[in-house]
């Protein structure tokens, strides 16, 4: 018998159990949430279970300021712990915190029931944790979906609302095909080289010279096409409009900052790390998705009425600022996507949240004529929701600003001023579109009950009862919207505490 | 003594931040106060800056955002100097104008901050000695005219705003990749610094300057503006409201100007030297544009408008003689500019309110038969508008033609032209306004008291500036010729090879 265990014992993996802590954290604060969810009283449900998304966050946050600054790799090299994992969980973590005091009182979570909304989110995180972590073909696969099947659901969350249920399928399809083309992307990874390791498919790229190897070359496109979708980087973006505005708006507000955060972590480890030999053959094509995203989301945002519409090609625009940080293959340029990831994410948490307020107080949903008059009567929202575009626009002394100030030193030091110079251009036409919505803030007077009649009919969707119950925003909104432009302002003006923060976020990936 | 440089920069910002606070019937008294109290500021640095010694004085440099080599420089120079007493001057006349002249618009504590993050935004621009923080004062000066101009504006001022704001950021960001693109292949892979006199020691190599001036360049001209990168102006100047009127034509358009003489011709000189004559051209076709648009449009504000394009001008191609003279009386125009132009938006105001609230030209007339010391008044800005003999304008606009002349001759004689045409725009305000018959709706009424609190000290300025320039020009004599230094250096190189080639031959 105890030869037995003897002989078994080797076989099993060694697993650093205090370096997969986020995880952990993560996970056991899904189970927890799901089974207090069950609880009887109303009011356990309904404040409790928030209460525990909160802490789980928390938690995790706390587990990764503990991990600072290591390099650990875990379970015989699925997972890496390494700088770059643990500033992406930070934004991960920290749109976690915000999606939740969003959701806290939000009809999505009464709708679906508290319990399941926030463990799935907790779920999506910690797939997010194994998708950015993951240094091996399985673990990325087993990321992505771990990731993907939660959002799918929580998109459509407001299941009395038919267009949520459309955003939900309509992300569910697409995600899967996405899903579909990454795992045949691997499996033709696999084939060319016979690994699964990120470290030992660069090897064999090296050793038996695949650089230019049909099979190889066929696998390292799927791949692109696939996180394209997932990372919705135009010509694959279709879906993200109609995705975001139709998903409970603190899940647009989680998906636009954590899914992408993720995202971006998955694709900086694939590509440079896994077939980084095969520079020369993915290059050109990600500056082509570089540049093909930033027109497309910066022309698709004019002339939407919809917040969220604009808010999702908004998002897409920023994807493809944040490819030309990634095409550089620099260190710096991995430095400026975490910055910018960080910086961005704040001014459009902030957004979102304003939208929501103004979701829950007028009849107007995510219109922007429900920001109509919002200087005069709700001058704190419309402070924050004023800061908000201008960081998301670039203007100096917002975070946005420093983000792209970095993108472009990162550019100009690795040989791309060009593509800089295309995408500042770029964020010209975003003016566009963010500046109305401060001019609508400011200048126009309320005109209250008459506003649906100039603009689009309100839609049959619109389940006014839920207006009705929430009249009003909460001060949980009016806090994190303080927070988050209070952070705009200061690190647009004392940035250097961000790029601290990410100097060493390459170090795992041995880039020059 | 030592004076700080942070105090009187961020001195505006603060008072707008108190009006804010304080309860609203006090905010535009805080909001002069503020102004009256950097203007002394800016009186103590010009009586206290050492001529004799020149150079860059009362310096601050802290590292701002170390992980980029961008400081916080500030400091003092021959060339600033002045413009920055200019800045204090309008906005204190704007401060008056908002006080006495203009209606309560409902939120003083919003208008007092805006105005004054505007005057810490130029103050920046003109102090900074950090390329990076001069591209962000630069790009921040136009926000809090954004708000300005959206909540106090003119009908039509959402789409005028943007087209003003797009125009002027296409110009900036261009700069901005530049500028970070300059501290780069200057650090060469090192640790980068972009203190002006940091990247003045390691010039850069030929092709990567020829891009990089002309994005500053297109920004400078963008602001200014200069034809045909006016586009933003008819819309903007129509949109704005007086007080905001004045100083973005009196200040904002020597900004620009000023990033000439202080950023791309130290850094660039290669480059400004090869484009030289293109820049020339811009100048000289903005002259005889603005000046020919200005003889032909209907409404007075437009007319200075147009007006300031030919101006300016004036002040590109004095800067791009290369001449010590023509940047000295650039520098010169810079100011006179500034505080004529300011005037004279008050002024269509004023005469506004006496045809019955039209700033049309053909509403006015015979204005100055009830109004003789306004009359008066406006005629000496119209003078120094014109560059009559006995104004400073004549000497600024007599040197940069003297300096275009010995340099470039043909620019010269063309933009010659544009002086002639001065007069006759700035004579066809006057009288189409104050003369002529009587427009149906005018109601012409002396100068009050409150008006005069804004134009007398304009007046007074103007006068002082008369009557001895050099106090002006003073100063701005060591900073171009250190301005110009490497450019006229390159020119020269340039010019020898030339002619050892021909002698060659």
């Amino acid at each position: 018998m105890s030869f037995l265990l003897a002989a078994a014992t080797p076989t099993a993996p060694n697993i650093d159990w205090a370096g997969l802590s986020p995880l952990l954290v993560l996970l056991g604060g899904a189970i927890l949430a799901l089974i207090v969810g069950l609880a009887g009283s109303r009011a356990i449900r309904t404040q409790v279970v928030p209460l525990i998304s909160l802490a789980t966050f928390g938690a995790a946050i706390a587990a990764v300021i503990s991990l600072w600054d290591q390099s650990i790799v875990l379970i015989e090299g699925a997972l890496q712990l390494d700088p770059l994992t643990l500033i992406l969980m930070l934004v991960i973590c920290g749109g976690g915190v915000v999606a939740t005091l969003l959701a806290w009182r939000d009809q999505a979570a009464e709708e679906i029931a508290h319990g399941e909304f926030f463990s799935l989110m907790l779920l999506g995180s910690a797939g997010m944790f194994v998708l950015v972590a993951s240094r091996d073909l399985v673990t990325t696969f087993v990321g992505l979906e771990l990731l993907s099947l939660p959002l799918y659901i929580l998109c459509a969350a407001r299941v009395r609302e038919e267009r949520s249920l459309e955003s939900g399928l309509k992300y569910l399809i697409i995600g899967s095909v996405g899903s579909a083309t990454v795992l045949y992307g691997f499996a033709l990874l696999y084939g060319a080289t016979g690994q699964t390791g990120y470290s030992a498919i660069a090897a064999a790229i090296e050793a038996s010279n695949l650089a230019a190897d049909p099979l190889f070359l066929t696998g390292v496109a799927m791949c692109t096409v696939g996180f394209a979708f997932k990372a919705s980087l135009a010509p694959f973006h279709q879906w993200t409009p109609d995705v975001y505005e139709g998903a409970p708006t603190p899940v647009t507000a989680f998906m636009s900052v954590a899914t992408k955060a993720a995202a971006f972590g998955v694709i900086i480890r694939l590509f440079d790390v896994a077939v980084r030999p095969a520079v020369e053959a993915w290059q050109p094509i990600w500056v082509a998705i570089a540049l093909i995203t930033m027109v497309v989301g910066n022309v698709g945002a004019l002339r939407q009425d919809s917040m969220k519409r604009m808010l999702a090609y908004s998002s897409i625009a920023q994807a493809g600022y944040i490819l030309v940080g990634f095409v550089i293959v620099t260190d710096l340029g991995v430095q400026a996507i975490c910055s910018y990831l960080v910086l961005y994410s704040l001014g459009n948490l902030a957004a979102f949240t304003v939208v929501l307020a103004r979701e829950r107080e007028t009849a107007e949903g995510d219109n922007i004529s429900a920001l109509r008059g919002l200087g005069t009567e709700r001058p704190v929202l419309a402070v924050v929701m004023t800061m908000a575009m201008l960081s998301l626009a670039g203007i100096p002394a917002t975070a946005g600003f420093m983000g792209k100030l970095r993108l472009v030193e990162a550019a100009a030091a690795g040989d791309y001023a060009w593509l800089v110079a295309v995408l500042v251009v770029l964020s010209v036409v975003s003016l566009a579109y963010y500046l109305p919505v401060v001019a609508t803030i400011w200048r126009g007077e309320t005109q209250p009950g008459t506003d649906a009649a100039s603009g689009v009919p309100v839609l049959a969707g619109g389940a006014p009862d839920a207006d009705a119950a929430n009249g009003r925003a909460g001060w949980e909104l009016t806090l994190v919207g303080v927070v988050l432009a209070a952070a705009v302002l200061v690190f647009g003006i004392i940035p250097q505490p961000v790029f601290n923060l990410v100097a060493s976020a390459a170090r795992g990936l041995g880039l020059s | 003594m030592t004076i700080h440089l942070s105090i009187i920069l961020w001195l505006p910002a603060v008072a707008g931040l108190l009006a804010l606070l304080l309860p609203g019937r006090f905010a535009r008294w805080i909001s002069l106060l503020g102004s009256l109290l950097v203007l002394a500021y800016a009186i103590t640095l010009l009586v206290d800056y050492d001529r004799a010694a020149g150079g860059l004085q009362y310096v601050t440099d802290i590292v701002w955002i170390r992980s980029l080599g961008i400081h916080y420089a500030l400091g003092i120079s021959g060339l600033n100097l002045v413009l920055l007493a200019t800045t204090a001057v309008i906005f204190t006349a704007s401060a008056i104008w908002t006080l006495v002249d203009e209606p309560d618009h409902g939120k003083p504590g919003i208008y007092a901050l805006l105005m004054g993050l505007a005057q810490t935004a130029v103050m920046g621009a003109f102090l900074a000695q950090d390329l990076i923080l001069f591209v962000v004062f630069f790009d921040l000066m136009l926000v809090p005219f954004y708000f300005l101009i959206v909540i106090w504006g003119g009908p039509d001022r959402t789409s005028a705003v943007l087209k003003l704001f797009m125009y002027t950021l296409v110009g900036s960001l261009l700069m901005l990749v530049g500028a970070i693109t300059t501290g780069v292949l200057a650090a060469n892979g090192g640790e980068p610094s972009f203190l002006l006199a940091d990247l003045a020691k390691t010039p850069l190599g030929s092709t990567a300057q020829g891009w990089i001036f002309l994005a500053f360049a297109l920004a400078f001209l963008i602001k200014m503006p200069s034809f045909p990168f006016h586009g933003w102006m008819p819309d903007g100047y129509s949109n704005m409201p007086i007080g905001v009127l004045a100083v973005f034509t009196a200040i904002l358009s020597k900004v620009a100007a000023y990033g000439f003489l202080q950023i791309a011709l130290p850094l660039f000189p290669d480059a400004a030297v090869r484009y030289q004559e293109l820049i020339m051209i811009v100048a000289v076709a903005s002259i005889l544009y603005g000046s020919a648009m200005a003889f032909t449009v209907d409404s007075a504000r437009l007319v200075l408008g147009y007006s300031s394009i030919a101006q300016l001008g004036f002040i590109v191609l004095g800067i791009f003689a290369f001449d010590g003279r023509g940047a000295d009386g650039a520098l010169l125009q810079a100011t006179n500019h500034a505080i004529v132009a300011g005037a004279l938006i008050f002024v269509v105001a004023m005469l506004a309110r006496r045809a019955g609230g039209s700033e049309k030209l053909s509403d006015m007339g015979g204005i100055a038969k009830g109004a003789p010391a306004f009359a008066a008044v406006f005629l000496v800005f119209s003078f120094a508008l014109l560059a009559m003999p006995g104004t400073a304008n004549f000497v600024a606009e007599f040197m940069i033609l003297l300096g275009t002349f010995e340099s470039k001759m043909v620019f010269a004689f063309i933009a010659a032209i544009g002086v002639a045409l001065a007069a006759f725009y700035a004579l066809r305000l006057y009288i189409s306004a104050m003369h002529h018959r009587v427009g149906a709706k005018v109601n012409s009424f002396e100068l009050t008291l409150r008006e005069g609190l804004v134009l007398v000290p304009l007046l007074l300025v103007v006068i002082a500036l008369a009557l001895y320039p050099q106090f002006a020009l003073d100063p701005a004599e060591d900073a171009t010729s250190r301005a110009l230094s490497a450019a006229q250096q390159v020119q020269a190189s340039g010019s020898e090879t030339s002619t050892t080639a021909q002698g060659a031959k």
